[in-house]
């Protein structure tokens, strides 16, 4: 019973985190730093996963959701930014 | 100002709608339907120790066909769209010079991870994970390897011949299904067998189909990501 008390507390504070992250993403003017906060929701979601006993899936979003689409987000916008310069 | 009334309009009728799907939900104490009978055959039915590798691979494995099927479509359109012009290939990319720390990093990680995402996909049946989480780990390996040396190259031919051997072997074993097994896909084949439950060698083709899907998944998305890293050349 006390783990569980633990285990919904830690979860509500990581979903706090990523209601933060993505606010952050949303509103901040410097996509760089949307980038790298939408990045962190995915990360944020994955430890979620776990914490729901699905491990597969948080192998799924750690490796892909805040891996490798930050990277592309990362690669378009130094793409987009020479384009304009 | 009528704007903002919309849109405050919108908000609160999708927290009603959420609202009352919350309170109308009531969690299931036990099992039912077919999930119920998927927890309680399936390690005698598939013999994988992992189930959701028993509902991904052999119950739903139509429906991992069709996911394969996207994620090759995503990476032709990718590479359509991101064609490169023979000039473009011989113009290279500046950057400002990759640091000491992460050329030595890179060195030691990239086959630790090659490895690790090998394991992940060999090892889908038993552990968490899978081919498209393994094949996902190789692609983060590739990509570390070409931040270290950005003008690296990797060999493309080596990657489609992966890629089709290995989506084309998928397709087969499935068709072995129809003839040995129970039907297209089936990963129970007469005269292969089950194995023992809980090695390696165990839970009939599942194995088999989830290594070629590694493979053919690390392939495309290091593909995917190749071309990313190629559309960044300048003059």
């Amino acid at each position: 019973m006390n783990n569980e008390i633990i285990y919904s507390v830690i979860a509500i504070g990581i979903g706090v985190l990523m209601v933060i992250m993505a606010v952050i993403a949303i509103l901040n003017n410097k996509l760089s730093v949307a980038i790298v906060a939408a990045g962190v929701v995915s990360l944020f979601a994955s430890v979620l996963f776990l914490l729901m006993a699905a491990p597969d899936v948080a192998m799924t979003e750690a490796a892909i959701g805040s891996g490798l689409s930050t990277l592309i987000f990362f690669y378009v916008l130094n793409k987009i930014k020479r384009q304009n310069a | 100002m009528l704007r903002n009334f919309l849109i405050a309009l919108v908000l609160a009728s999708f927290g009603f709608i959420f609202y009352n799907l919350y309170n109308s939900y009531e969690p299931h104490t036990e099992l039912t339907g077919i999930a119920a009978h998927y927890a309680e055959n399936g390690a005698s039915e598939v013999g994988a120790a992992n189930l959701v590798t028993a509902v991904v691979i052999s119950y739903r494995s139509f429906d991992t066909l069709g996911e394969i099927t996207i994620l090759f479509l995503t990476a032709a359109i990718i590479s359509f769209f991101l064609k490169l012009s023979k000039e473009d290939e011989e113009k290279v990319i500046i950057h400002r010079g990759t640091s000491e720390l992460l050329k030595t990093a890179s060195q030691l990680l990239v086959p630790i991870m090659f490895l690790f995402g090998i394991y992940v996909f060999l090892n889908g049946h038993l552990t968490p994970g899978g081919g498209f989480q393994g094949g996902a780990i190789i692609a983060s390996a590739i990509v570390l390897a070409i931040m270290a040396n950005p003008n690296m190259t990797i060999n493309h031919s080596v990657i489609i011949w992966v890629e089709s051997l290995s989506g084309v072997s998928v397709v087969l074993i499935g068709v072995l299904g129809i003839l040995l097994g129970g039907g297209f896909l089936d990963t129970t084949l007469d005269g292969y067998g089950l194995g023992e439950f809980g090695t390696i060698f165990s839970a009939g083709t599942i194995p088999v189909i989830y290594s070629l899907v590694g493979l053919k998944v690390g392939a495309e998305l290091s593909n995917i990501l190749n071309m990313y890293q190629k559309s960044q050349k300048e003059a």
